[in-house]
């Protein structure tokens, strides 16, 4: 019996502690996922900073699926581009797994299967485990032959990598609980791949995980269960929806926790009322009916959802009706690659709609601050009576990321913004729906079923300052001119922009959403190069006063993003006063996240030219 | 939406209901639909249902989307909220205020263009959630805004002003809707106020979604022979399947319906759906004698009027999510958030 194909590069490569990627290359549909999270949760319960990037194709099985993990203890953990180690597990795509492990780095491959002699590297350590001949040994179920040989895999890389056995074996006993037959079998697995990598390899290798003791609480948690826990928070109490990838999780996390917490304990009554809609126009349509009646209400979708919401998205705008709807942005255009990410509806939300439209958007980085901005959204959605679109992508969405534990202050009150009482309205000679701003020009609106005395028309048509139908120049003119004002005055109340500063920085970075990691990490790399850079993250639309002193102060600007049309520049240029000639663009848009390798190559290309 | 307030014109003693008060205090603004137009007859009857039932003029929320009959939600219950919304994208709307708050009651008014063209889907789907509402079709079988286009409610045969001939199959909302397991299915004429007044009363305490498909014909492009839609061709050939009478719950005036051949449906409040069936077997509670009367009833070029299916057993869009008695926008706050320890041990569970 052959087992092992080994051969040993030329130099030893150094003790590396917490610092090292993983790329896990696998069919999908053959349960690798679950071996994937439960490696990345055992580093991450080791207090390692660690990320998990799922490169899953939009399928349900049968084609390549990559999972990959990084781990780095000063906590840049943006996707890596080269691997120390690959576990090789799709014959479809050997190759180029292959080709993708650095020098000096490993391949671990199933050897039950020799590997074709071209596929080898000098350069790299190939080690073989004969996972499918060790499955076949000790288990009998075809589906669980399959199943546990990502769980033998993920053994010997707990004995490769020096991941705590102990804590593995609880997570699965976590992950199992109640199916014990399940359990067993993981276990057995587990144990497998382990006693083969210790007995055939010297455990651990170089690149090695330790535990680190942590005195900032975490937690792992995705985008999109963060966002849905934010909706719970802020009191969302109607949701509509389409299916759609990457958002759908969002909905069905959000419907997890109503369940859970959403039920009257007394009566059992549901204090909320989620609605698969047939597509997503139907969707921002029972979001603005109910947010029209006074309920805190929001969609989640992606592009294509964008694309075909921006009717009644100039509705509500127009009409002054609240909506929070949440796209967790994909690879476009038109159906583009539904399950890689992009951050390239930029502009689409900016001006969704014809006409004269502006939109308030948000820009989480990270799921921390999708929870944070979520309930941020509901409040400048009444504040503002129109719609805010909250920015997510795919790998802030569904990814795995270790974030500081959410807090929530039990002050909170909701700004449910100027809305007229029964009372108020007593003391009125007159309520005119659009008349009468207030600071931030909006105009105090009534909730109907309130009382007679606050009936008025809303409607998308030409409206008087009174809401009564309008053809004349400037009575129309009166409103437009205020909503444009209103979305001008909205810039104070948006979250502030991230700003670090480095001494002596010769220009400065902007960037958004999901690209922080990278560009954070890049920076550092640009410094060990005595390249320094001051760095702004968006978060916010309208841009604001930090914005536009950070554009003024700098000579030169890159912008930093992930589209092809380099979206967030030309709004930038459009909405600003900074001149277009400052800023330079770093852009990727392949469908991978961000990873700092691609920051520094753009930034030192430009600085060459 | 061009809409002219109404002269007040002091009406000394005009009947009241039973809230104290007349029907000028179901009406809007004055219609600037074209004289003769069939919708404006659906609004007085609009108004007088509404006042009849007894509604608090501010409970009521009128909503539309785009066309001839989405004006007409400016033309009654001024003191109500209105929401005239985008075209076909009514129904969604309703649904989402609906969700929000099941207290009041929701009149969507729509026409052949909006629901069974740009709409269909949404009318559909509304349907099928059993959203708890009023949805009128002011069906005249073109389009009058654009200046008198088919639309999909247009017979075959049916000719336009200037002589083009509909080809296509119509939708008929009423027998689609029976398809999909609709819990309220009527028709009438504007004209015939006497049938009309009684359906709309009858739809508007329906617990359910409520479709009432009004035959209006257009005055100024499908008025003509040719026209099915027109208000000869709909007098010629209109057949009460049913003669209705709706009864609310609190009132005790059952004697003046004739009892005989009559059959009731009680509604989900106590109210009581009288029926005179004309054909004197028609069960408007059977949806496959209901199917087959249609279907021949089509067949024999008779445009088939009343209250045609009724199914007061199925819940509606609330019940089936088990929401609470009182409205969602009215659940405090304190109830709807978890707050912070239960966020903390919430997420022990992401470790």
């Amino acid at each position: 019996m052959t087992t092992t194909t080994t051969t040993t590069p030329a130099t030893e490569p150094r003790l590396r502690v917490n610092d090292f990627a993983l790329k896990l290359a696998n069919v999908n549909g053959t349960g690798s996922a679950s071996a994937n999270s439960l490696l990345m949760e055992a580093i991450f319960r080791m207090g390692v900073p660690v990320s998990g990037k799922n490169l899953f194709p939009s399928n349900i099985q049968g084609l390549p699926t990559w999972y990959e993990i990084r781990v780095n203890y000063t906590g840049f953990v943006a996707r890596a581009q080269e691997y120390d180690l690959v576990v090789a597990m799709n014959g479809q795509t050997y190759e180029r797994d292959i080709k993708e492990v650095k020098t000096g780095g490993y391949v671990l491959y199933d050897s039950t299967f020799p590997l074709e002699p071209g596929l080898t590297r000098g350069d790299v350590t190939f080690l073989g485990l004969p996972l499918a001949r060790m499955c076949n040994d000790h288990f009998r179920k075809s589906r669980e032959r399959i199943l546990m040989k990502n769980i033998a895999y993920a053994g010997a890389l707990v004995a490769l990598l020096g991941i705590d056995t102990e804590m593995v074996e609880h997570l699965l006993d976590e992950k199992f609980a109640g199916k014990a037959k399940l359990r067993d079998s993981n276990h057995v697995a587990l144990q497998l791949g382990i006693d083969y990598a210790r007995t055939h390899f010297a455990c651990p290798l170089e690149i090695r995980l330790e535990r680190v003791p942590t005195a900032e609480e975490t937690i792992l948690i995705d985008g999109n269960t963060a966002t849905a826990l934010g909706c719970l928070y802020a009191g969302a109490t109607v949701a509509a929806w389409y299916p759609i990838t990457p958002s759908t999780s969002l909905m069905d996390a959000f419907t997890g926790f109503c369940e859970k917490y959403r039920r009257d304990p007394e009566t059992g009554r549901s204090q909320y009322l989620i609605i698969q809609a047939e597509d997503e126009i139907a969707a921002i349509g029972i979001v603005v009916g109910a947010a029209w009646n006074g309920a805190r209400a929001f969609t989640s979708t992606s592009g294509p959802g964008i694309s075909l919401m921006n009717e009644i998205l100039g509705l509500a705008y127009y009409a002054e009706i609240p909506a929070v709807v949440v796209d967790v942005q994909r690879t476009g255009p038109s159906t583009g690659m539904p399950t890689r990410t992009q951050q390239a509806d930029i502009m689409e939300c900016a001006y969704a709609s014809h006409g004269d439209t502006k939109h308030i958007l948000l820009f989480p980085g990270n799921p921390s601050e999708c929870f944070d901005l979520a309930v941020r959204s509901f409040d400048l959605a009444e504040r503002f009576q129109t719609p805010v679109i909250l920015l997510s992508d795919l790998d802030i969405g569904m990814n795995d990321w270790v974030v500081p534990r959410l807090s929530w202050n039990d002050s909170y009150v909701p700004d449910r913004g100027a809305v007229l009482t029964a009372e108020m309205l007593e003391r009125l000679t007159a309520f005119q729906r659009y008349s009468q701003p207030d600071a931030n020009f909006v105009t105090a609106r009534t909730l109907p079923g309130v009382s007679p005395l606050g009936a008025y028309f809303a409607r998308g048509s030409g409206h008087t300052e009174s809401g009564i139908y309008t053809e004349i120049p400037d009575e129309y003119q009166k409103v437009a001119d205020r909503l444009s004002k209103k979305h001008a005055a909205a810039a104070r109340h948006m979250p502030d922009p991230v700003i670090e500063r480095r001494e002596g920085a010769r220009f400065g970075v902007v960037t958004v959403g999901g690209c922080d990691l990278a560009v954070r990490e890049a920076l550092e790399l640009l410094h060990l190069r005595d390249v320094d850079a001051d760095y702004l993250r968006v978060r916010a639309f309208p841009f604001g006063r930090a914005v536009e002193a950070f554009l003024d102060e700098h000579e030169l600007l890159f912008v930093v993003e992930q589209n092809r049309d380099a979206q967030l520049r030309s709004l930038l240029t459009l909405e600003t006063s900074v001149s277009r000639d400052k800023l330079r663009s770093v852009l990727s848009y392949g469908g991978f996240p961000l990873s700092a390798a691609t920051v520094v190559d753009g930034i030192t290309h430009e600085l060459r030219s | 939406m061009p809409s002219i307030a109404k002269p007040l014109v002091p009406l000394l003693d005009l009947p009241r209901n039973g809230i104290g008060l007349t029907q000028r205090d179901y009406e809007g603004a004055m219609s600037t639909l074209c004289a003769g137009c069939g919708h404006d007859s659906i609004t007085a009857a609009l108004v007088r249902a509404l006042w009849e039932l007894d509604l608090q003029p501010h409970m009521i929320a009128k909503l539309s989307g785009i066309g001839c009959s989405s004006k007409t939600t400016a033309y009654f219950a001024g003191a109500a909220h209105g929401f005239n919304s985008v075209h076909g994208r009514m129904a969604a709307i309703a649904t989402g205020a609906a969700a929000a708050n099941r207290e009041l009651l929701y009149v969507g008014v729509s026409g052949d263009g909006d629901s069974l063209s740009i709409g269909l889907g949404q009318l559909l789907h509304a349907m099928r959630r059993n959203v708890h509402m009023l949805y009128i079709i002011e069906n005249n079988g073109v389009y009058g805004l654009t200046k008198g286009q088919f639309s999909a409610s247009a017979d075959v045969g049916s000719r336009l002003k200037h002589g083009e001939t509909n080809t296509l199959a119509p939708i008929d909302a009423v027998a689609v809707g029976l398809s999909l397991g609709a819990t309220f299915l009527a028709r009438s004429f504007s004209g015939d106020k006497e049938q009309l007044v009684p359906i709309l009363k009858a739809a508007a305490m329906h617990r359910g979604f409520a479709l009432v498909d009004v035959i209006s014909p257009c005055v100024t492009f499908n008025d003509h022979d040719g026209s099915t839609k027109s208000y000869h061709y709909t007098r010629e050939h209109d057949v009460h399947a049913t003669e209705s009478d709706f009864i609310p719950f609190r009132s005790e005036v059952t004697a003046t319906i004739p009892e005989n051949g009559a059959r009731n449906v009680t509604m989900h409040d106590g109210s009581v759906l009288r029926f005179r069936s004309v054909p004197a077997d028609y069960d408007p509670t059977d949806r496959p004698s209901v199917m087959r009367y249609l279907e021949q009833s089509r067949e024999a070029g008779e445009v088939i009027s009343g209250v045609l299916y009724v199914d007061e057993n199925s819940r509606d869009m609330h019940e089936v999510n088990n929401t609470p008695d009182e409205p969602l926008v009215r659940v405090p706050f304190s109830k709807l958030c978890p707050g912070a320890a239960e966020l903390n041990t919430l997420q022990d569970g992401f470790r």
